[in-house]
């Protein structure tokens, strides 16, 4: 089932929350909307559910125009931050529901019923809930339950908001691999919304990163990570060191110049721009080689498989941040207050006022 | 754990001193005059007794009381529920002046009110001859009584109601449509449910205070032997005579019928509890 939204304008009173946002999703893709919190992709969401209406605009479902169908009548599944489930109703009603509420003349027999819901169930790894309430179970739980409430009904589409942001790191990191896995066996056309940008890269076919009720960029993980289209989108997808100056030549220049890896802004008139690079990016040697920057060491923090240094540079006012192997930091024998030499040469470079 | 358990540690200490306090003050408050009820009734020889509670004008009135406690209740459940739903649920100018004027029959002297109803539906008055024109009478019948007892039922409904319907997340709501549920089914199946207990704490509170309630009433009521006596009036009319043994014996059967009442209404609550929290 393929997703059409065409020039969706959506405004509350004091602000644009979606503005002219057109998208096309193909049949059984797995799509997410990124972007920080308030930028209008739960609202986006929301309008395809039905759930909320566009001022302008529309949605086309597999060719159909259903931009004033309301929610029940679109048959679409959404999944919700906190769950939703029906409290009052144990674990099988509520994956029944949106069977039983079905006219007569559509709703399958209490066996098919059964069985559908038990199927659900399994797939979810739940059936031994059955017959739980809502309130015995936990977060990661509960979540799984309200997907296969959302699926009963075998939606068109299925559509997630933050969806896994209410559980701990721990099961979150698990449901996504999982929810990757279940989208590979039943290949429901899918689009959830998410501000973390981890979630994102690992989980979807295709990220659209959405700021201020706009598209940045469209793209699979690695086109939008490896290349991103601006400095909001370099910014928001994973840790980036910023360094504000003027553009002259495609060279940021701040203390240090500072060349654009690709040097395509050569020849650009004086302009004020960042350049961005991301501490992964950073090398971190002890023999000066070219255009390398003499720094010293201020911190060293340990973040999992990484070490992350805090280095300070003349000419740079605010300290870099790197990111380098266990292994790099053994064979380097780094301390605190060493004298190192940054090798900056993968930064881009972006003209224009940064803002987030 | 136990609650007298000295190994759990407390964050906030006190629980000897608040828990004195609250004895002593359910005690004095409560306990003590009541239990006069109890112990002077226990004192009546049990023919006597029974010779008071059961005598048909009694009996009458206890079965007006009852009655009229029951069909008020019934009423407000529906008219509580649906004012509780507006009030939180809309957004409209006005909205809390209206939510004041719900505590208004908590406030009011009762009697206030029960002239209010006197003058309003007498024959003597415009509205109580428009209402008899369409052969509605309520000065000095039971329907009136009725009356009486909705408008100091209805706030009882309305603020056991209203802090639950705030808390539903309109979630549930929509969750409910987008799996295609109509309105109605959407409130049969999963709205109502949701806020029938508190709907049932309500109704019975109203209920109960119904029973007894005595100042609204009189002055509507005409207070007919058999016919518009209310079980309250009884207690009244007997500590006129000096008969204070009946006085109390009758009294102390409504005590009961609160008491059980409250009761039911507390296993009925742990029962509807049980399962979902």
């Amino acid at each position: 089932m393929s997703i059409e939204i065409q020039n969706i304008t959506k405004r509350f009173p004091g602000y644009t929350a979606l503005d002219n946002i057109s998208l096309k999703v193909a049949t059984g893709e797995l799509i997410a909307l990124l972007g920080p919190s308030g930028c209008g992709k739960t609202t986006l969401l929301r309008i395809i559910a039905g759930l909320e209406t566009a001022d302008v605009g529309s949605i086309i479902l597999e060719n159909r125009d259903t931009t004033n169908l309301p929610a029940r009548s679109k048959n679409v599944g959404f999944v919700f931050q906190h769950y939703a489930l029906f409290r009052r109703l144990n674990v099988f009603d509520n994956v029944a529901f949106g069977l039983t509420v079905k006219p007569a003349s559509e709703r399958p027999s209490k066996q098919d019923i059964r069985d559908r819901v038990m199927h659900l169930l399994k797939l979810v790894q739940m059936d031994w809930a059955a017959k739980r309430y809502p309130s015995q179970l936990s977060g990661g739980q509960r979540q799984r339950v309200a997907l296969a409430r959302a699926l009963a009904v075998n939606p068109k589409v299925l559509l997630l908001d933050e969806p896994f942001s209410a559980l701990d790191a721990k099961v979150r990191q698990e449901l996504r691999r999982w929810l990757r896995k279940l989208h590979d066996d039943i290949h429901v056309t899918s689009i959830f919304v998410t501000h973390d940008q981890e979630e994102a890269l690992e989980l979807a076919d295709r990220i659209v990163v959405i700021n201020k009720g706009k598209i940045e960029q469209e793209g699979t993980p690695q086109e939008v990570y490896d290349h991103p289209a601006n400095s909001f989108v370099y910014n928001f997808l994973g840790n980036v060191n910023v360094f504000h100056g003027r553009v002259r030549n495609g060279k940021v220049v701040l203390g240090q110049p500072l060349p654009d890896e690709r040097r395509e802004l050569n020849g650009h008139e004086v302009k004020t721009g960042q350049a961005f690079i991301r501490p992964h990016d950073i090398g971190i040697s002890k023999i000066r080689n070219g255009n390398d920057h003499p720094g010293v060491i201020r911190d060293i923090r340990l973040t999992g498989s990484q070490i992350t240094l805090e280095l300070e540079s003349a000419g740079f006012d605010t300290p870099i941040e790197a990111e380098i192997s266990r292994e790099t930091w053994r064979n380097l024998e780094l301390s605190k207050g060493e004298e190192v030499y940054i090798t900056l040469d993968k930064a881009r470079v972006f003209t224009g006022d940064f803002e987030i | 754990m136990h609650p007298f358990s000295k190994r759990q540690r407390r964050i906030l200490p006190g629980f000897g001193l608040s828990m004195g306090y609250t004895v002593f003050y359910l005690s004095a408050i409560v306990l003590v005059p009541l239990s006069t009820i109890v112990i002077s009734t226990i004192g009546i020889e049990p023919e006597r007794f029974l010779a008071a509670v059961s005598s048909p004008r009694v009996l009458a009135s206890y079965r007006l009381s009852l009655s009229s406690a029951f069909f008020a209740a019934i009423f407000d459940a529906g008219a509580g529920f649906l004012t509780a739903w507006t009030l939180t649920r809309y957004r409209f100018p006005g909205r809390r002046f209206l939510d004041a004027f719900v505590d208004l029959p908590f406030a009011l002297p009762t009697a206030v009110a029960g002239i209010c109803f006197a003058t309003l539906y007498s024959p003597a008055t415009l509205p109580g001859q428009v209402l008899s024109r369409f052969g509605i009478e309520l000065a000095n019948t039971p329907a009136g009584i009725v009356v009486a007892l909705i408008f100091i039922g209805f706030p009882f409904v309305v603020r056991t109601v209203q802090p639950v319907i705030a808390e539903l997340e309109t979630e549930i709501e929509e969750a409910a449509q987008s799996l295609g549920a109509s309105r109605w089914q959407t409130f049969r199946k999963i709205l109502f449910p949701h806020l029938f207990p508190a709907l049932l704490t309500g109704v019975t509170l109203a209920f109960a205070r119904s029973i007894g309630e005595y100042g609204s009433v009189i002055f509507i009521a005409g207070n007919l032997p058999f016919k518009t006596e209310i079980a309250p009036l009884m207690i009244m009319s007997k500590l006129d005579q000096f008969d204070y043994d009946g006085a109390s014996a009758v009294a102390f059967v409504l005590l009961l019928i609160s008491f059980i009442m409250l009761l039911v209404l507390n296993g009925v609550q742990r029962w509807q509890q049980k399962a979902y929290r």
